[in-house]
């Protein structure tokens, strides 16, 4: 089924408590070189039929709109499954 | 007077906020997500909870349920309405206050009782308290700290928006110490801490008169009849 990918991350100033609590276990396993490790949010978005633009255009709307909150988190990119980078 | 409690999937303390209604004066009314009807209440409260789970974030699937259409139109009309916790995220997802509620920056779900400090009384739900008071009252959270951007925090300061401020402790990370905020209207009031869990001598927090005594929360409940009795 096409499928749109949106990505999000908390944004990179904000603290992200959960990503802290992965990298103090990484380091406690002996991997120091991994520094930090920040969690962020990916959606599939399986819809019927192409998706053309009208379509992109909402799934980038959404993103903003809702899956996201502008305050908190950064959408990354919004694109179609297999097209790496397509939009934004 | 009456006052709406909306339940949506998920909600704790919808309960618990219609009991301090209740023994504040004025006459709860249960209202439900799923519907588009206020039931011609005074004013509305938005309860503490975990709705949807936290699912996507704190707050968010809730703010774009069906009822929150009539509650914002009703709020940006000067209706009171009360967010506290998962209330107070919902009234920020859905743009009614400003800013954002994230993971407590210690990473753990905490509960105390919680010293706050009287910011704004120029509030429906506040104007019965001294501006500066020291009050106690729960507080329950995961996702509590507040974030916004140094301009926003500016503004919030210098219109006198912040409602509340943490003391002794910040529980959650919570930028500048801000516990909850009001706003512009004043009609809108949104806190972490949870003032229906201190309203009835017995099952409040401790005080150094006796404990479980605290009551503080009332004030809250009882500055709303005062706020549409004036505006009556």
């Amino acid at each position: 089924m096409p499928t749109i990918v949106v990505e999000v991350m908390p944004k990179a100033e904000l603290l992200d408590p959960a990503g802290k609590a992965v990298a103090g276990a990484l380091h406690r396993l002996g991997h120091e070189s991994i520094r930090d490790v920040r969690i962020g949010k990916r959606f599939e978005l399986h819809v019927d039929g192409e998706i053309d633009a009208a379509l992109l255009e909402t799934a980038q709307q959404l993103a903003a709109d809702m899956l996201s909150n502008g305050v908190i988190e950064d959408v990354i990119s919004v694109h179609i499954d297999g097209v790496a980078g397509e939009t934004r | 007077m009456r006052i709406g409690v909306v339940t949506f999937p998920g909600s704790l303390d919808d309960r618990d906020a219609q009991r301090a209604i209740r023994l504040a004066g004025a006459e709860p009314v249960a209202l439900w997500h799923g519907t588009h009807d206020l039931q011609g209440v005074d004013a509305i409260v938005l309860p503490g909870g975990f709705s949807y789970g936290d699912y996507l974030r704190c707050g968010a699937i809730a703010a774009r349920s069906p009822i929150m259409a009539e509650v914002i139109d009703a709020a940006n009309s000067g209706m009171p309405v009360l967010g506290i916790c998962n209330g107070f995220q919902i009234l920020v997802e859905a743009h009614l206050l400003p800013g954002g509620l994230i993971r407590n920056d210690h990473g753990d779900f905490i509960r105390r009782d919680q010293r706050l400090r009287v910011e704004s009384t120029d509030s429906a739900w506040t104007n019965g308290f001294e501006l500066g008071q020291e009050i106690t009252i729960p507080l329950k959270n995961g996702e509590g700290g507040f974030i916004a951007d140094e301009a926003t925090l500016d503004r919030l300061e210098g219109e006198g928006l912040v409602a509340f401020r943490y003391l002794d402790v910040n529980p959650n990370g919570s930028l500048r110490d801000i516990a909850g905020l009001r706003n512009e209207r004043g009609n809108v009031v949104g806190l972490m801490p949870h003032p229906e869990h201190a309203v009835e001598p017995g099952f409040g927090p401790n005080t150094p008169e006796a404990m479980r005594s605290g009551v503080d929360g009332l004030t809250f409940f009882t500055s709303v009849l005062t706020a549409t009795l004036a505006s009556a």
